[in-house]
Protein backbone atom coordinates (compact mmCIF):
# COMPACT_ATOMS: atom_id res chain seq x y z
CA UNK A 1 0.00 0.00 0.00
CA UNK A 2 1.20 3.51 -0.37
CA UNK A 3 0.81 6.65 1.36
CA UNK A 4 -2.56 7.41 2.56
CA UNK A 5 -3.24 10.80 3.49
CA UNK A 6 -6.29 11.66 4.87
CA UNK A 7 -8.14 12.66 2.17
CA UNK A 8 -7.83 9.73 0.13
CA UNK A 9 -8.46 7.82 3.20
CA UNK A 10 -12.07 9.42 3.47
CA UNK A 11 -12.44 8.66 -0.32
CA UNK A 12 -12.01 4.84 0.17
CA UNK A 13 -13.98 4.37 3.32
CA UNK A 14 -16.73 6.97 1.46
CA UNK A 15 -17.02 4.94 -1.62
CA UNK A 16 -18.35 1.75 0.04
CA UNK A 17 -21.54 2.47 1.45
CA UNK A 18 -23.97 0.43 3.24
CA UNK A 19 -26.22 -1.50 1.09
CA UNK A 20 -29.53 -0.82 1.94
CA UNK A 21 -30.62 -2.91 4.87
CA UNK A 22 -33.68 -4.65 3.08
CA UNK A 23 -31.10 -5.67 0.57
CA UNK A 24 -28.95 -7.50 2.81
CA UNK A 25 -31.38 -8.96 5.10
CA UNK A 26 -32.91 -10.60 2.35
CA UNK A 27 -30.07 -12.03 0.75
CA UNK A 28 -29.14 -13.61 4.58
CA UNK A 29 -32.14 -15.28 5.20
CA UNK A 30 -31.27 -17.20 1.66
CA UNK A 31 -30.55 -20.93 3.92
CA UNK A 32 -34.39 -20.08 5.18
CA UNK A 33 -35.69 -18.70 1.68
CA UNK A 34 -34.07 -21.08 -0.49
CA UNK A 35 -36.32 -24.47 0.08
CA UNK A 36 -39.84 -22.06 -0.77
CA UNK A 37 -38.03 -20.74 -3.57
CA UNK A 38 -37.34 -24.38 -5.19
CA UNK A 39 -40.59 -25.54 -4.24
CA UNK A 40 -42.55 -22.74 -6.05
CA UNK A 41 -40.25 -23.41 -9.15
CA UNK A 42 -41.26 -27.02 -9.11
CA UNK A 43 -44.40 -26.01 -9.11
CA UNK A 44 -44.32 -23.84 -11.74
CA UNK A 45 -42.52 -26.48 -14.00
CA UNK A 46 -44.91 -29.08 -13.43
CA UNK A 47 -48.14 -26.67 -13.32
CA UNK A 48 -48.27 -25.04 -16.64
CA UNK A 49 -51.27 -22.46 -15.42
CA UNK A 50 -49.60 -21.40 -12.06
CA UNK A 51 -46.55 -20.65 -14.18
CA UNK A 52 -48.49 -18.50 -16.62
CA UNK A 53 -49.92 -16.22 -13.51
CA UNK A 54 -46.59 -15.75 -11.95
CA UNK A 55 -45.53 -14.75 -15.40
CA UNK A 56 -48.29 -12.48 -15.90
CA UNK A 57 -48.57 -11.20 -11.91
CA UNK A 58 -46.08 -12.67 -9.84
CA UNK A 59 -46.83 -10.97 -6.39
CA UNK A 60 -50.85 -11.70 -7.10
CA UNK A 61 -49.75 -15.42 -7.94
CA UNK A 62 -48.12 -15.56 -4.82
CA UNK A 63 -50.45 -14.17 -2.28
CA UNK A 64 -53.04 -16.24 -4.02
CA UNK A 65 -51.54 -19.64 -2.93
CA UNK A 66 -50.69 -18.09 0.70
CA UNK A 67 -46.74 -17.90 -0.17
CA UNK A 68 -45.77 -15.34 1.74
CA UNK A 69 -43.66 -11.81 0.60
CA UNK A 70 -40.04 -12.97 0.52
CA UNK A 71 -37.92 -10.08 -0.63
CA UNK A 72 -35.47 -13.03 -2.02
CA UNK A 73 -38.07 -15.27 -3.18
CA UNK A 74 -39.77 -12.79 -5.53
CA UNK A 75 -36.31 -11.22 -6.42
CA UNK A 76 -35.34 -14.84 -7.92
CA UNK A 77 -38.53 -15.34 -9.37
CA UNK A 78 -38.81 -12.40 -11.23
CA UNK A 79 -35.33 -13.00 -12.91
CA UNK A 80 -36.35 -16.74 -13.26
CA UNK A 81 -39.49 -16.01 -14.88
CA UNK A 82 -38.64 -12.31 -16.15
CA UNK A 83 -42.08 -11.43 -14.30
CA UNK A 84 -43.05 -7.99 -13.29
CA UNK B 1 -17.77 -5.54 8.77
CA UNK B 2 -15.89 -7.55 11.79
CA UNK B 3 -13.47 -9.85 9.68
CA UNK B 4 -12.65 -11.43 12.70
CA UNK B 5 -11.91 -14.98 10.29
CA UNK B 6 -10.74 -15.24 7.10
CA UNK B 7 -12.57 -15.71 3.66
CA UNK B 8 -11.31 -19.01 3.80
CA UNK B 9 -12.88 -20.08 6.70
CA UNK B 10 -16.23 -18.28 6.29
CA UNK B 11 -16.47 -19.74 3.31
CA UNK B 12 -15.84 -23.16 4.63
CA UNK B 13 -18.38 -22.54 7.14
CA UNK B 14 -21.13 -21.61 4.52
CA UNK B 15 -20.29 -24.50 2.82
CA UNK B 16 -20.78 -26.89 5.92
CA UNK B 17 -24.66 -25.36 6.30
CA UNK B 18 -23.72 -22.84 9.10
CA UNK B 19 -26.32 -19.83 8.69
CA UNK B 20 -24.49 -17.47 10.65
CA UNK B 21 -21.49 -17.96 8.69
CA UNK B 22 -23.59 -16.92 5.72
CA UNK B 23 -24.95 -13.98 7.21
CA UNK B 24 -21.26 -12.88 7.92
CA UNK B 25 -20.32 -13.17 4.31
CA UNK B 26 -23.10 -10.98 3.13
CA UNK B 27 -22.61 -8.79 5.56
CA UNK B 28 -18.95 -8.16 4.44
CA UNK B 29 -19.42 -8.11 0.65
CA UNK B 30 -22.72 -6.45 0.48
CA UNK B 31 -21.35 -3.14 0.33
CA UNK B 32 -18.57 -4.21 -2.31
CA UNK B 33 -21.31 -5.84 -4.51
CA UNK B 34 -23.99 -3.27 -3.82
CA UNK B 35 -21.08 -0.28 -4.76
CA UNK B 36 -20.35 -2.37 -8.11
CA UNK B 37 -23.05 -2.42 -9.42
CA UNK B 38 -24.60 1.29 -8.86
CA UNK B 39 -21.32 3.42 -8.94
CA UNK B 40 -19.03 1.01 -11.78
CA UNK B 41 -21.66 0.59 -13.78
CA UNK B 42 -24.37 2.95 -12.49
CA UNK B 43 -27.81 0.38 -12.12
CA UNK B 44 -30.59 1.78 -11.14
CA UNK B 45 -31.63 1.13 -7.47
CA UNK B 46 -34.32 -1.32 -8.88
CA UNK B 47 -31.65 -3.03 -11.04
CA UNK B 48 -29.06 -3.10 -8.36
CA UNK B 49 -31.30 -4.73 -6.28
CA UNK B 50 -32.29 -7.29 -8.53
CA UNK B 51 -28.26 -7.95 -9.15
CA UNK B 52 -27.92 -7.92 -5.58
CA UNK B 53 -29.96 -10.62 -4.82
CA UNK B 54 -29.39 -12.92 -7.78
CA UNK B 55 -25.38 -12.34 -7.14
CA UNK B 56 -26.12 -13.68 -3.49
CA UNK B 57 -28.50 -16.55 -4.96
CA UNK B 58 -25.88 -17.97 -7.41
CA UNK B 59 -23.23 -17.58 -4.71
CA UNK B 60 -25.04 -19.37 -2.12
CA UNK B 61 -26.09 -22.01 -5.05
CA UNK B 62 -22.74 -22.21 -6.52
CA UNK B 63 -20.45 -21.91 -3.66
CA UNK B 64 -19.50 -25.86 -3.81
CA UNK B 65 -18.13 -24.73 -7.55
CA UNK B 66 -15.71 -22.38 -5.79
CA UNK B 67 -12.29 -24.15 -6.60
CA UNK B 68 -10.45 -21.68 -3.86
CA UNK B 69 -11.87 -20.67 -0.66
CA UNK B 70 -9.60 -17.83 -0.80
CA UNK B 71 -10.89 -16.49 -3.95
CA UNK B 72 -14.15 -15.47 -2.83
CA UNK B 73 -14.14 -11.67 -3.22
CA UNK B 74 -13.03 -11.67 -6.55
CA UNK B 75 -15.42 -14.43 -7.47
CA UNK B 76 -18.40 -12.21 -5.88
CA UNK B 77 -17.03 -8.88 -8.33
CA UNK B 78 -16.57 -10.88 -11.34
CA UNK B 79 -20.49 -12.68 -10.71
CA UNK B 80 -21.30 -8.70 -10.18
CA UNK B 81 -19.55 -7.38 -13.08
CA UNK B 82 -21.36 -10.05 -15.31
CA UNK B 83 -24.83 -9.69 -13.99
CA UNK B 84 -24.22 -5.99 -14.15
CA UNK B 85 -23.43 -6.77 -17.81
CA UNK B 86 -26.05 -9.12 -18.73
CA UNK B 87 -28.53 -6.20 -17.04
CA UNK B 88 -26.99 -3.26 -19.22
CA UNK B 89 -27.44 -5.19 -22.33
CA UNK B 90 -31.15 -6.83 -21.70
CA UNK B 91 -31.65 -2.69 -21.27
CA UNK B 92 -29.55 -1.78 -24.55
CA UNK B 93 -32.36 -4.34 -26.58
CA UNK B 94 -35.53 -2.80 -24.63
CA UNK B 95 -34.29 1.25 -25.75
CA UNK B 96 -31.14 1.02 -27.84
CA UNK B 97 -27.94 2.42 -26.62
CA UNK B 98 -24.50 3.06 -28.74
CA UNK B 99 -22.05 0.27 -27.75
CA UNK B 100 -19.64 2.49 -26.44
CA UNK B 101 -21.63 3.37 -23.50
CA UNK B 102 -22.02 -0.38 -23.24
CA UNK B 103 -18.05 -0.55 -23.19
CA UNK B 104 -17.61 2.23 -20.61
CA UNK B 105 -19.70 0.44 -18.48
CA UNK B 106 -17.98 -0.68 -15.16
CA UNK B 107 -14.85 1.73 -15.77
CA UNK B 108 -11.27 -0.30 -14.58
CA UNK B 109 -10.69 2.98 -12.81
CA UNK B 110 -14.02 2.53 -10.29
CA UNK B 111 -13.81 -1.24 -9.83
CA UNK B 112 -9.90 -0.68 -8.32
CA UNK B 113 -11.15 2.15 -6.18
CA UNK B 114 -13.61 -0.03 -4.90
CA UNK B 115 -11.54 -3.20 -4.74
CA UNK B 116 -9.21 -0.54 -2.48
CA UNK B 117 -11.97 0.36 -0.62
CA UNK B 118 -12.46 -2.86 0.40
CA UNK B 119 -8.92 -3.57 1.86
CA UNK B 120 -9.95 0.24 3.59
CA UNK B 121 -12.99 -1.51 5.00
CA UNK B 122 -11.60 -4.54 6.12
CA UNK B 123 -8.72 -2.44 8.04
CA UNK B 124 -11.07 -0.85 9.71
CA UNK B 125 -12.05 -3.83 11.19
CA UNK B 126 -9.26 -3.94 13.20
CA UNK B 127 -9.30 -0.62 14.70
CA UNK B 128 -11.25 0.26 18.02
CA UNK B 129 -15.22 -0.02 18.05
CA UNK B 130 -15.46 4.14 18.77
CA UNK B 131 -13.25 4.69 15.67
CA UNK B 132 -14.77 2.28 13.07
CA UNK B 133 -18.35 3.49 14.12
CA UNK B 134 -17.44 7.25 13.76
CA UNK B 135 -15.23 6.88 10.55
CA UNK B 136 -18.34 4.74 9.21
CA UNK B 137 -21.06 6.88 10.40
CA UNK B 138 -19.48 10.24 8.90
CA UNK B 139 -17.58 9.25 5.67
CA UNK B 140 -19.78 6.17 4.61
CA UNK B 141 -23.09 6.65 5.96
CA UNK B 142 -22.51 10.53 5.36
CA UNK B 143 -23.83 11.16 9.05
CA UNK B 144 -23.70 14.36 10.10
CA UNK B 145 -21.72 15.64 13.47
CA UNK B 146 -25.33 16.06 15.54
CA UNK B 147 -26.69 12.77 14.15
CA UNK B 148 -23.19 11.05 15.34
CA UNK B 149 -23.07 12.64 18.81
CA UNK B 150 -26.09 11.61 19.62
CA UNK B 151 -26.19 8.11 18.56
CA UNK B 152 -22.85 7.16 20.01
CA UNK B 153 -23.56 9.79 23.08
CA UNK B 154 -20.81 12.12 22.56
CA UNK B 155 -20.10 16.10 22.05
CA UNK B 156 -20.63 16.58 18.94
CA UNK B 157 -17.40 19.33 19.33
CA UNK B 158 -15.77 16.77 20.10
CA UNK B 159 -16.15 14.44 16.88
CA UNK B 160 -14.05 16.36 14.42
CA UNK B 161 -10.72 15.37 16.32
CA UNK B 162 -11.75 12.30 16.64
CA UNK B 163 -12.05 11.19 13.12
CA UNK B 164 -8.47 13.11 12.69
CA UNK B 165 -7.23 10.48 15.65
CA UNK B 166 -9.09 7.85 13.88
CA UNK B 167 -7.97 8.35 10.28
CA UNK B 168 -3.97 8.45 11.76
CA UNK B 169 -4.69 5.31 13.70
CA UNK B 170 -6.29 3.29 10.23
CA UNK B 171 -3.42 5.11 8.11
CA UNK B 172 -0.58 3.61 10.58
CA UNK B 173 -2.57 -0.11 10.59
CA UNK B 174 -2.92 0.34 6.47
CA UNK B 175 0.97 1.54 5.89
CA UNK B 176 2.30 -1.06 8.69
CA UNK B 177 4.09 1.48 10.81
CA UNK B 178 3.08 0.31 13.68
CA UNK B 179 1.27 -3.11 15.27
CA UNK B 180 -2.89 -2.52 15.80
CA UNK B 181 -2.87 -1.14 18.95
CA UNK B 182 -4.99 -2.78 21.74
CA UNK B 183 -8.52 -1.66 21.45
CA UNK B 184 -8.69 -0.36 25.17
CA UNK B 185 -6.25 2.38 24.28
CA UNK B 186 -6.65 5.55 22.83
CA UNK B 187 -4.35 8.32 21.40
Amino acid sequence: MNAFDEERLARLIRALPPAPEAWVRAAQELPFARPEFDEIVARAEADAEFRKRLVADLESALEAEGYERDPFVIQELRVRFRSK
Amino acid sequence: MAAAISDRELVARCRAGDEQAWAELVERFSRYVYAISVQAFRLSDADAEDVFQEVFGRAYQHLDSLRDDSAVRPWLAQLTRRLCIDRLRAKAREQPVPEEELEDAGTEETLSLLEESLVVHEAMAEIPDHCREVLDRFFARDESYRVIGEALDIPAGTIASRISRCLARLRELLEGRTEPTPPSSSR
